[in-house]
């Protein structure tokens, strides 16, 4: 099922990419966010909440009576 | 594999290959098409809603609705007797839906522009105008105006596509359009 | 920490089982399917009603039973299976226990019991509201209780599988970032918070309001938050069947994604934008702007679209990559013609690719254009699309999967193989023209959710073409053929289930394949500037863009010809 066999994974191996000096390469920020379960569920609740949910409701409020 | 782990530790970085990349630029030009055909529409086009809506109350509807009738009816029509009524052209227009009708019937001049105002006096209906296939969403409580112009003559149906119960299937209007 | 006699080994793939989730898994995949059976024969039920000719159900059973269509497989059939796809992505995927299988189970009896409740309310006959239950058309209080508690229900599961992806990275059970399949899943999850929390938002003062505990429900204001809910339900389905149709592309062909940074990031793009589009449910009401409609209902300037669109080319393209390099090169299509036709987990998912993008989401992008809508909006050419996305889209995906899953999860072989490797094409095929007849019927301006075209108890008439009255026989013609597809699969998942014969024990289980780890080596191999260029799936998808435009453009057309409206 898998392609290349490695060992087993073990708890302790926590270096992520070993092998190579990149090792050590700070992860890009554009990763770290995309890492983030928390953080984008937070983006994904605050931007319809704002855009779709918040604004519409301030239109529908904001109907005029008719004269 | 997408059911492992990527198999480097950055990912980001990874180049792309060439024919992604371009199917994502003609991807964005097309979304971007697609967006800026509804602006365009809105400047260069003859349909589109002005959006123009009040809260009214459905008794003050149906009043304004009943006093364009009584002025401007010029015939019954069917089984009902419902009003035809043949208001001038370029006036506010009414036609208020309730369970399970759309009254009156309208009689309108082709090529000439009238405000029609829709509202319900209950629950929410569809404004379906056949065979144009107009379709407006119609609430209790609110009206909205549209300013139509009818560029053929005939006769129209106004079809009820918005379920409002068991009579819904039964709820429908006329627009007839004439010649001048 | 759970001790590793909580866990199986899986004789198939090798993957660690926690046996808690392996149970929730099994009953929500079924649960699912139980739904999928009732909300199908309703469906029948429905279709042969609007098939002018047959006319099956009296008109109040026919509300009654398009109201729980709706709600059975909208709404249960797909979130039951989901819940499942999220315990099977975070904690089969990443190798750890479960979060909480007690609060699980919680979550798993809500749902029933909330879905149960519907049913019964409907079923009473006082509840036909159609599942979007629009004020102020009012159903008894327990219609709404039940959906309340159902997805009550749901946002606890989506609570757990938050917490399997804490527990996992805690016990550092993976490296680095989760697969992609699980990232595919979280989106699901978040759009599946949202909208929960909006339906809470809208249906417990809805439910009041039944009881009589609040006077009034502005009608535009409801529609408006319910459809955070309605639609964004529709949403999840869009992110876990593309979730899924990674999985098979790689369970199927070992594929690799062309590029973990693309795919992730039209994720991305659903994560913010996809939700927003709620809004063309709401393009011809009284009272919103157009600035509000044309920024919404285009997912902000189409970027969600834009995520789909990538999608559409790198799941295909992943599948040719993997083909290519097993040496299926010959001219631009040899990777395709070759492709396991015959195994239901593969046609359904290509069928599934293929009807979900050009069927349903050329409509619908047409549809959610601002002044297109007026000649679509609650025409029948509104549950064509749906069904082409939902049905020919998630549920085919979904069903593409269980051929899979659910032999190698109870370990048993299908009872009945010879029909399943033609029902994907049954289905996907016969609901597939169920959605193109009811697309141009409703091009021809039939209502939706309506009982009689023929007007027969109305006071002022209207005659539908002959082609309006044949698209409606030729739905019911479609459906029945999907029906029938339909209840194969079923028939193939139960029967499997209680009667399959155990599959034969498989070699000594070996260890959960990992991931290859690797440094800088393995930049040049692994990421695309070694993957091979995919040709076939790039014309494909420029015939995509073609039809895309074509049909677009023409219903402009079709606008410009009516009575002009300002």
């Amino acid at each position: 099922m898998g392609e290349t066999q490695a060992d087993q994974p073990t708890p302790e191996n926590t270096s992520g990419g070993s092998g190579g000096g990149d090792a050590d390469e700070p992860i890009p920020f554009m990763q770290q966010v995309l890492d983030n379960p928390f953080l984008l569920l937070f983006l994904g609740i605050t931007v319809p909440t704002v855009f779709y949910v918040i604004w519409g409701v301030m239109e529908v409020v904001a109907i005029p009576v008719a004269s | 594999m997408s059911i492992f782990p990527p198999a480097q530790r950055i990912w980001w970085k990874e180049p792309i290959e060439r024919s992604e990349i371009l199917w994502v630029t003609i991807a964005l030009v097309w979304c971007l098409v697609l967006f800026f055909m509804m602006p365009y529409w809105h400047l260069y086009g003859d349909q589109n809603l002005a959006n123009e809506a009040y809260k009214i109350k459905p008794e003050v509807f149906a009043e304004r609705t009943e006093a364009m009738a009584e002025k401007y009816t010029v015939r019954e029509e069917g089984d009902t007797g419902i009003p035809v009524v043949h208001p001038p052209a370029g006036s506010d227009i009414y036609m208020l839906a309730r369970l399970w009708e759309w009254w009156p019937v309208l009689e309108l001049e082709k090529n000439q522009s009238y405000r029609l105002h829709l509202s319900s006096l209950d629950w929410q209906h569809g404004f379906s105008l056949l065979p144009e296939n107009i379709n407006i969403q119609v609430h209790p409580d609110y009206e909205m105006v549209i300013t139509i112009t009818p560029n053929k003559s005939g006769e129209f149906t106004v079809v009820c596509n918005e379920f409002c119960g068991i009579g819904h299937h039964t709820m429908t209007g006329k627009i007839h359009v004439v010649d001048k | 920490m759970s001790s590793s006699a909580d866990f199986r080994i899986c004789p198939d793939t090798g993957f660690k089982i926690h046996l808690p989730a392996d149970k929730l898994i099994k009953w929500n995949a079924v649960t699912a399917v139980v739904f999928l059976l009732i909300g199908g024969l309703f469906g029948i039920g429905v279709a042969m009603t609007r098939w002018p000719a047959v006319h099956l159900l009296p008109a109040d059973m026919f509300y009654m039973a398009l109201t729980a269509h709706g709600f059975d497989v909208l709404l249960v059939w797909c979130i039951f299976f989901e819940i499942a796809i999220l315990y099977f992505a975070s904690s089969i995927l990443l190798g750890c226990r479960l979060a909480t299988p007690k609060l699980a189970w919680l979550g798993y009896w809500l749902m029933l019991i909330g879905a149960v409740i519907t049913n019964i309310a409907v079923l009473r006959g006082d509840s036909s509201v159609m599942f979007t239950s629009y004020v102020p058309m009012m159903a008894a209080p327990d219609f709404y209780l039940g959906i309340i508690l159902f997805a009550v229900g749901a946002l606890v599961g989506c609570f757990v599988f938050f917490g399997t992806l804490v527990i996992a990275k805690r016990e550092k059970t993976y490296e680095g970032s989760v697969p992609l399949v699980t990232f595919g899943a979280t989106v699901a999850a978040i759009i599946a918070v949202f909208t929960i929390a909006t339906g809470a938002v809208i249906l417990i003062p809805t439910m009041l309001w039944s009881m009589g505990a609040i006077a009034h429900i502005d009608t535009v204001m409801y529609k408006v938050v319910w459809w955070a809910m309605g639609h964004s339900s529709q949403q999840i389905n869009v992110a876990a069947h593309i979730a899924v149709w990674y999985a098979l592309a790689a369970i199927l062909f070992g594929a690799k994604p062309l590029s973990e940074k693309v795919s992730r990031t039209a994720f991305l793009l659903y994560i913010l934008f996809l939700q927003l589009a709620s809004a063309h449910h709401l393009l011809v009401e009284p009272g919103l702007s157009s600035e509000y409609k044309v920024f919404n209902t285009s997912y902000a300037l189409y970027l969600a679209v834009l995520g789909s669109m990538i999608h559409g080319l790198t799941v295909p393209g992943a599948v040719e990559a993997a083909q290519r390099k097993k040496g299926y090169t010959k001219g631009m299509f040899e990777w395709l013609r070759k492709a396991p036709w015959g195994n239901p987990a593969f046609s359904g998912f290509a069928l599934s690719i293929v009807l979900f993008g050009f069927l349903g989401g050329i409509s619908g992008v047409m549809m959610g254009t601002e002044q297109l809508n007026i000649i679509i909006h609650n025409t029948i050419y509104v549950p064509g699309h749906f069904h082409a996305t939902v049905v020919t889209g998630t549920t085919l995906a979904f069903m593409a999967l269980a051929y899979w899953l659910v032999p190698v999860l109870w370990q048993k072989e299908l009872v009945l193989p010879g029909l399943a490797k033609w029902q994907p094409y049954l289905f996907g095929i016969g609901m597939g023209l169920a959605a193109t007849f009811m697309m141009g019927a409703g091009t021809l301006g039939v209502p939706r959710r309506h009982w009689d075209i023929n007007f027969a108890d109305a006071a002022i008439g209207y005659d539908f073409s002959g082609a309006a009255h044949l698209m409606m026989g030729l739905n019911g013609v479609a459906a029945l053929m999907g029906g029938i597809g339909g209840a194969i699969f079923i028939l193939n998942m139960v029967g499997t289930i209680l009667w399959g014969k155990p599959k034969t024990k498989a070699a000594e289980a070996e260890p959960a394949p990992v991931a290859p780890v690797g440094g800088a080596a393995t930049v040049s191999s692994y990421g695309n500037a070694g993957t091979l260029a995919v040709p076939g799936t790039f014309t494909l998808a420029m015939v995509f863009l073609v039809a895309f435009i074509l049909y677009f453009f023409v219903n402009w057309k079709y606008l410009a010809g009516v009575w002009p409206i300002s």
